[in-house]
């Protein structure tokens, strides 16, 4: 039935604008092809990017998570919280969130399919429950001041033509590979598009939806975890309106990398591409220095509108070919 | 006014809730339920729920029609910040205020066709499609003030905003007046039937000769005058808009507010007076919790178990449990 054309192609549409983006941004500047402001890129998209990898699992089932903003503040707070606080080695505080983060996740997946309540209400309600705890635990920003943290938010290594991985970005670059692999290569994964293409038939194949549905959720939570540890590390402090709205964000990343919010469809690579074509907007608007900042969202909901339309027309046009 | 009645009548499990959490805000505060007169208009708490809960009352006005035709618009707090916005430049460049008001209804209605054109006509899943206003909405507010919070001095809107008429806060009269224009509309002529046919069964109400495409673009488009008024009430209150922050939040409490008035998040029935006396419960929680001492950020807390309590009431999943307990009981 899937043509591989039609595999690729939502993916290969992806691939054309950020090229193309890539490609007027280094017309105007040129520097932005230099390895120094391609490193920055991958580091000042790095937090964005984590949270995506998580998404782009739940979009794929058929999902949504908007909590990940919320989950990401905390997650951060938590961190400087425990490091500064309560006196913890910063490598304790990032597994505790982890499992924290993981385990709300999973309540949250098991709530979407136990209550069959659509999923954004119910990510909706555990956005708040996010933020009001971010705020529980406090109310100003809380700096880490911990010597192994500044290390860790310092270091980079520097590879050759001036490129500069640093450690925030080198995570993002494993969490996409490694949620590549499970995505696209283990059996988990391929239960993931299952659950997004027909719920009903995955079930009557055997699989248990219950029990996906809540490994998918904690892995947007765990994602968002990671996400909120890049974000301490990037911003050196836990802030408890930070993140705020970047949820949508991650969802206009993987909606124009190419995946179906409908679910079934959906690729990491697409992702990834998704997130360095909003990051080389907010790079031109930066660089050009006259255009505002609110152009960033303008223009980032005109590329998801797009998208979006884009799917729809293809889609008929598909069911069209394949009715004939 | 009839049909206002009407649906109040049903209403029990609404005011119960309603009287629930005010008796609980009166155990936080003694003073609670005390109303004077100061000014030649009427003071107290009671009477700040129903001043502060006029724009989510509003909302749920729009939302809950939206609600019943099965959809969702997650835009209104956005095209809130877009119609405050709106009406700020046009009345801080000099225009009359009445200008203003006119600008910032037509760019909600233009907003609700947006969404509803996305809907009916491209076929896109509503919570998809107001999403992209919802991502881009804050951004084109910001591009019509320019970034900056503009403000104005303009009597009128003053008095818009927190005037008081016989001694009740203009917003409330004004959220009164819209809810019984509104239930006449719906509840007077067929367009409350079809609302609830195409949320029931959209094909059917197409077979049974409802022009459903037409009946979903028009719900959104009420939903887009409704929160750009809601919008104006914010923006005239504090004589100034904000793009950033105007309606943040609120198409939760708008949709929770439909929840609450016992609208099904599935679709297929609604009810206008009791979503607004939803959102004056939800106000009336909030107003509790400020009267506490809690921190303001604690409503976030609150707010998420009342999502999460109203959804398990909801839920089809619990729905067994519920008629098996009536079936011991009877």
């Amino acid at each position: 039935m899937t043509l591989p054309s039609i595999r690729w192609s939502p993916t290969a549409t992806t691939s054309v604008v950020f090229l193309a983006a890539l490609g007027i941004c280094a017309m105007r500047f040129p520097v932005v092809l230099s390895g120094q402001v391609l490193g920055d890129l991958l580091t000042d998209s790095a937090v964005l990017g984590i949270g995506v990898v998580g998404m782009t699992f739940v979009v794929v089932a058929g999902g949504i998570d908007l909590s990940v903003g919320g989950v990401m503040a905390f997650s951060a707070m938590f961190v400087a919280v425990a490091i500064e606080r309560w006196a913890m080695s910063p490598l304790l505080a990032f597994l505790s969130i982890a499992v924290l983060a993981t385990g709300f996740g999973a309540l949250v997946g098991a709530a979407i399919h136990n209550l069959k309540t659509p999923p954004f209400i119910l990510t909706l309600a555990a956005m708040f429950l996010a933020r009001g705890a971010c705020f529980a635990l406090s109310k100003s920003s809380i700096p880490i001041k911990h010597p192994d943290y500044e290390r860790m938010a310092n270091f980079a290594v520097a590879l050759p033509g001036g490129f500069k991985l640093s450690l925030v970005a080198a995570l993002m670059l494993t969490t996409f590979v490694v949620g590549g692999v499970v995505l696209h290569r283990t059996p988990w994964g391929a239960a993931v598009f299952a659950v997004g293409g027909d719920q009903r038939s995955a079930g009557m194949m055997g699989l248990k939806v219950g029990r996906m549905t809540m490994s998918i959720y904690a892995m947007s939570g765990f994602c968002a975890a990671l996400a909120g540890i890049a974000l301490s590390l990037y911003t050196g402090a836990g802030y408890p309106l930070a993140a705020q709205g970047s949820e949508l964000d991650v969802i206009a990343a993987v909606v124009i990398g190419g995946a179906l919010l409908s679910g079934g469809y959906g690729r990491m690579v697409g992702s990834f591409l998704g997130v360095l074509i909003q990051g080389l907007i907010l790079l031109y608007i930066t660089f050009d220095g006259g255009l505002s900042s609110w152009w960033a969202k303008i223009s980032i909901g005109a590329l998801l509108f797009a998208f979006i339309a884009f799917q729809k027309l293809a889609g008929r046009w598909v069911t069209r070919e394949a009715t004939v | 006014m009839m049909g206002v009645v009407r649906g109040l009548r049903g209403a029990t499990p609404q005011f119960l809730v309603l009287g629930l959490i005010l008796l609980m805000d009166r155990l936080a505060a003694p003073g609670f339920f005390d109303i004077s007169v100061r000014n030649g208009r009427l003071a107290g708490s009671l009477v700040d729920i129903l001043n502060r809960g006029a724009p989510v009352g509003l909302l749920a006005l729009g939302m809950a029609p939206v609600i019943a035709t099965g959809g969702i618009d997650l835009s209104v707090g956005a095209v809130m910040a877009i119609a405050g916005a709106v009406m700020a430049v046009i009345v801080s460049h000099g225009g009359s205020w009445i200008l203003g008001v006119a600008c910032a209804l037509a760019a909600g209605g233009a907003c609700g066709f947006w969404n509803g054109a996305l809907i009916a006509g491209l076929g896109i899943k509503p919570f998809v499609a107001t999403l992209v206003l919802m991502v881009a909405g804050r951004g084109v507010a910001q591009l019509v003030t320019q970034g900056r919070i503009m403000t104005f001095a303009e009597p009128h809107l003053a008095t818009l905003g927190g005037g008081a008429w016989l001694g009740l806060p203009v917003p409330t009269l004004i959220l009164a007046a819209i809810t019984v224009l509104a239930v006449l509309v719906v509840r007077s002529s067929p367009a409350g039937l079809f609302i609830e046919a195409v949320g029931g069964n959209r094909r059917a109400s197409r077979l049974a000769g409802v022009e459903a495409g037409a009946v979903t673009l028009l719900v959104y488009v009420a939903s887009g005058l409704a929160a750009a008024i809601a919008g104006i009430i914010v923006a005239s209150d504090i004589s100034g808009a904000d793009a950033n922050n105007a309606g943040l939040w609120f198409e939760l409490d708008a949709i929770l507010a439909v929840a609450v008035g016992g609208g099904s998040l599935a679709g297929g029935r609604f009810s206008l007076s009791r979503a607004v006396l939803g959102a004056l419960a939800i106000q009336a929680l909030k107003t509790g919790i400020l009267l506490t001492g809690l921190p303001p950020e604690f409503n976030l807390l609150v707010m998420a178990g009342a999502i999460v309590l109203v959804l398990c009431l909801q839920s089809p999943a619990l729905r067994p449990l519920a008629v098996r307990l009536g079936e011991r009981r009877a």
